[in-house]
């Protein structure tokens, strides 16, 4: 056992018990939280990886702007808890068969038909994943899809606001 | 491209067929805008259709002139082709198709001017634009309608054109269904238009037949491939056969005997349309369809001399009846069955351009008659209008109702009318020298021109000039009786002392009329040189000998004519008929003039021979046969009861038992089946997110463990 | 010297928990937030991938797919606010206009 397989199983560990930790909070606050802190250690995941730049922009995008809108909404809704209520009964069970069934299926087809054993190197050099490479990348093979993404955000931005305009009050301008 | 250049090169033609559509044009414009426009708008619209139609047929004329009067066909549509069926709508412009165009349009502008003053002043004209407008509808769907007719190229647009003005004879004829021609309720006009309709009907079907022989037999209703076919083949059983039919067609349109019943009763129409159907144009039809089909005729002479005897005897039978007349409008009618009977024979004979030379002049001097006629019986109304209200107890409206019924069609109430209407009385002797063949006005040359025809063919059809010369004597002797009872003598009522005269609307066209029944005969003097529509006519039918003035014949019919008017003059003339005298004829004649009083009895002739028989086999085959027999006997029991029957098995064990109970199972089974589905649409978004996840896992499982 | 299989494996744990807060949470707010959980978990398959293969690609996938997801929870959250205002709750299972 390498201290790298050591390092990835503690981490491993610590993002699926965030991840578990979100799904069972009854308080959608706590989820937010255990969700930013799996989102933080999948930022390590990736730096381990040798993806420096993403791993700074999921600690900035995810863990920080897109989490901080979702507390935002949270609060501003005042919807941390819901009344309980009539499930569907057997909504839950259904959904636990399905997911172990899910489960299995993965690991036979991870471990068992497909193993892809390669490992990964620990010391990638110095500039694979880092803002320049991608930077080069994303602005000559990728320049397209980047100048798409542009308008992609400016409609969802434009949508959001629409979305949310109080149509009785605002509808008049 | 200069006018002169454009008529050389045939480009005109290309115009033809506005002949149909300009008319149709103005009925449209008239149809649509009519009801809000004035009457002088509306009259205006349709006299400018109609007299663009004239400058039309003039343009054709001039450059059919100028092309030497070769025949032009302008295919317009197809309309049928079905395997050696080809039928088009192609128009025809030859020497003979322009002569009528041209006759028509004229005549008929001058006409569509006149009704304008006319239609205005009708007694029962109430001010209703909507039924003024209705007049003109109909005057112009006549003009297009009788285009259509003389510009076809093939018997079957003729038949088309030929239904069409039999349709507009009937709606003018009964125009006024609800008033008779006094003014009072009565659906006697309505009668007089069907009465028109049937008896064209008979003839119309004649003519059908004669087109579908001539289909059967030369595969073609074209006329130039019929008339090729037949003179390559000339087989006289089927030529006299279509002729035949052809001729009964001829003698219902055309008004000869024995169908000529229904054109006295057609005066019922406002007098505008007797002038224009019923005398100028419509009746001629029957004329120009044996003139088109001269190759034919000149084929068969048999044939042919039934059409010149039929035509001569109309011609002294409705004489003699004219004599016995006193409607205005009525010796008038008579008067142009006969005439009609003179182009009859003619055309029967072969004397084509005869025929369609005294067409043309019966066109002009008839209708000058007719509306002269109408212009007196309009002085009178406003004669009697004058009395009514002078009087002052009544209004305008009901005026005519309470007193007397007063007939201003009537001759035995005018008299001396020639001091109330000058000018009417002056157009009305044009038109009457004419008619009566008095030298030098158009009737003289055109008459004589069939007299010297008859005489010249009397081996070949004997007793045809006989008759003739004997029906110009009686047509001069009612024309000379009608005019001494009109204008001379005393006034025989109030009412003649104070017709007045008509306004120009009415009168100008008039003169033009008269002018062209004066100087007509220029058409076709018998003087070498002068025989210009029957050069004109060779283009179509063939060579034509100009036949000269022959003084003998000439002189005869001059010195009957004159005879006739001196007979009329000692009896009507010389002793003006009193108030209440019967006609002086009446004592010397006898029964014979109780005979021409009425009409030979011929009306009730039809009604014993032909009506009443029709009418009892009707009623039996509607009451006995019909009733009866096949529908309380056969329809009752035995298909109503049998259809019940079937019925009944088929609803009850059939229907209910077999289709109706699948449809319910069918049915009953979707609902539940729709109910049982209808769990899975429960609205949570959970569970549907869960349907999708279940079928992740069942396709992944799928892929791993195939 | 971590094998890849093993990256693969946590992506797909964390991709099923995801998916399970879809279906067994009622709140809309963490429903949504499972659907990142399930985004994250395939951006871990794509990072592993292009470490594995020495390629940048899966980088920049993973780059788009963030921009992405920020697309979305910007309207997400907008169409769960204007919910709210019509509904007064983000219950989902009060959502059920489409009941059958």
């Amino acid at each position: 056992m390498t201290v790298d397989l050591i390092l990835f199983l503690i981490l491993a560990a610590v993002a699926i018990a965030t991840a578990l930790g979100m799904l069972l909070s009854r308080n959608a606050v706590y989820s937010a939280l255990f969700l930013v802190l799996n989102f933080a250690t999948v930022a390590v995941f990736y730096l381990l990886l040798g993806a420096p730049f993403i791993a700074l922009t999921q600690v900035t995008v995810y863990a920080g702007a897109i989490m901080v809108l979702f507390l935002f909404v949270i609060m501003l809704l005042g919807t941390e808890e819901l009344p309980k209520g009539e499930g569907l009964n057997w909504q839950k069970p259904m959904a636990v068969i399905l997911a172990v069934v899910l489960m299995v299926e993965a690991t036979f087809l991870i471990f068992v038909q497909e193993p892809v054993a390669d490992l990964i190197s620990n010391s990638p050099s110095a500039d694979f994943g880092g803002p320049r490479a991608i930077g080069e990348l994303l602005f000559s093979r990728y320049l397209l899809p980047f100048e798409v993404t542009s308008i992609l955000l400016l409609v969802a931005m434009v949508g959001a606001i629409v979305l949310t305009l109080n149509k009785k009050e605002g509808g008049q301008k | 491209m200069n006018f002169s250049e454009a008529a050389n090169t045939g480009l005109f033609f290309q115009l033809a067929p506005l002949l149909v559509f300009l008319p149709l044009t103005g009925m449209l414009i008239n149809m649509i805008f009519g009801g809000k426009m004035s009457e002088k708008a509306v009259g205006t619209v349709a006299s400018l259709a109609s007299g663009s139609a004239f400058v039309v047929s003039v343009l054709l004329a001039y450059s059919l002139n100028a092309v030497h009067g070769e025949l032009h066909t302008i295919p317009f549509a197809e309309w049928i082709h079905i395997g050696t069926l080809q039928l088009d709508w192609t128009f025809r412009v030859d020497s003979l198709s322009t002569v009528m165009m041209l006759v028509v349009s004229g005549v008929g502008t001058l006409i569509h001017i006149y009704a304008i003053g006319y239609m205005h002043e009708d007694v029962r004209f109430k001010d209703d634009i909507k039924r003024f407008r209705r007049f003109f509808v109909f005057l112009n769907l006549f003009i297009a309608m009788m285009m259509i007719l003389v510009s076809g190229d093939s018997y079957l647009m003729l038949f088309v054109g030929w239904e069409g003005v039999g349709l507009c004879s009937f709606l003018l004829i009964g125009f006024w269904y609800d008033f008779d021609t006094l003014g009072q309720k009565s659906t006697a006009n309505a009668e007089a238009g069907k009465k028109a309709f049937i008896a064209n009907r008979v003839g119309d079907f004649g003519f059908l037949l004669a087109i579908f022989t001539t289909f059967w037999h030369f595969g073609s209703l074209q006329f130039d491939s019929v008339f090729e076919a037949a003179t390559a083949h000339p087989d006289p059983v089927v030529i006299s056969a279509i002729t035949l039919f052809m001729l009964i067609g001829v003698t219902g349109k055309s008004a000869q005997v024995p169908l000529y019943i229904w054109l006295p009763d057609a005066m019922a129409g406002p007098t505008p349309v007797s002038a224009l159907i019923h005398a100028a144009t419509m009746v001629t039809a029957g004329v120009y369809l044996v003139v088109r089909s001269a190759p034919l005729y000149s084929l068969v002479h048999s044939a042919s001399y039934i059409v010149a005897m039929i035509g001569a005897v109309t011609a002294l039978f409705a004489a003699t009846i004219a004599v016995g007349q006193y409607d205005i409008k009525k010796v008038l009618a008579y008067s142009t069955i006969s005439q009609l009977g003179f182009m009859v024979a003619a055309v029967g004979m072969g004397a084509y351009v005869a025929g369609i030379f005294h067409l043309a002049t019966h066109a002009f001097f008839k209708a000058l008659l007719f509306l002269s006629a109408g212009s007196i019986i309009l002085g009178m109304e406003r004669g009697h209008h004058h009395l009514a209200h002078g009087h002052g107890d009544h209004d305008d409206a009901d005026a005519h109702h309470d007193e007397e019924v007063f007939d201003p069609g009537d001759m035995r109430n005018m008299g001396n009318l020639r001091k109330q209407m000058p000018i009417t009385f002056w157009l009305y002797m044009a038109g009457t020298l004419a008619l009566a063949g008095i030298f030098p006005f158009a009737g003289f040359w055109s008459k004589d021109e069939i007299l010297l025809d008859a005489k010249l063919h009397a081996e070949h059809f004997p007793g045809v000039y006989w008759l003739l010369s004997l029906a110009a004597f009686m047509t001069a002797f009612y024309m000379g009786r009608q005019i001494w009872m009109v204008f001379f003598g005393k006034e025989r009522t109030e009412v003649a002392k104070h017709a007045e005269e008509s306004p120009p609307v009415m009168t100008v066209p008039l003169m033009v009329l008269a002018v062209l029944a004066v100087f007509g005969g220029a058409l076709n003097l018998p003087f070498d040189g002068f025989h210009n529509l029957g050069h004109w006519l060779e283009y179509t039918i063939g060579h034509v000998e100009g036949l000269p003035l022959d003084l003998g014949v000439a002189g005869i019919s001059t010195v009957l004519a004159l005879l006739a008017i001196f007979f009329s003059w000692l009896l009507y003339g010389k002793n003006p008929l009193k108030e209440g005298q019967p006609d002086p004829l009446k004592k010397p004649l006898g029964f014979l003039f109780t005979g021409m009083e009425n009409k030979w009895f011929v009306d009730e002739g039809y009604k014993a021979l032909v009506i009443t028989p029709f009418e009892k086999l009707a009623k039996f085959l509607s009451i006995d046969l019909d009733w009866n027999f096949w529908h309380d006997w056969f329809h009752d029991s035995v298909l109503y009861a049998g259809f019940k029957w079937l019925a009944k098995f088929l609803s009850e064990p059939v229907d209910m038992g077999i289709i109706n109970a699948i449809a319910d199972k069918l049915a009953e089974w979707t609902q539940r089946s729709s109910e049982s589905l209808r769990r899975m649409q429960n609205g949570f978004v959970r569970s549907y997110a869960l349907s999708v996840l279940l079928g992740v896992v069942t396709i992944l499982g799928y892929l791993l463990f195939k | 010297m971590v094998p890849v299989n093993y990256y693969i494996a946590l992506s797909a744990i964390l991709f099923i928990i995801g998916a399970m807060g879809v279906l067994v949470r009622r709140n809309a707010l963490i429903i949504f937030m499972s659907v990142e959980l399930m985004l994250n978990a395939a951006n871990v398959a794509l990072v592993a991938f292009s470490s594995a293969n020495n390629s940048l690609d899966g980088q920049i996938f993973v780059f788009f797919i963030m921009t992405v997801a920020a697309a979305e929870v910007a309207v997400g959250l907008a169409l769960i606010v204007a919910i709210f205002r019509s509904k007064n709750s983000i219950n989902v299972d009060e959502i059920n206009m489409l009941k059958g």
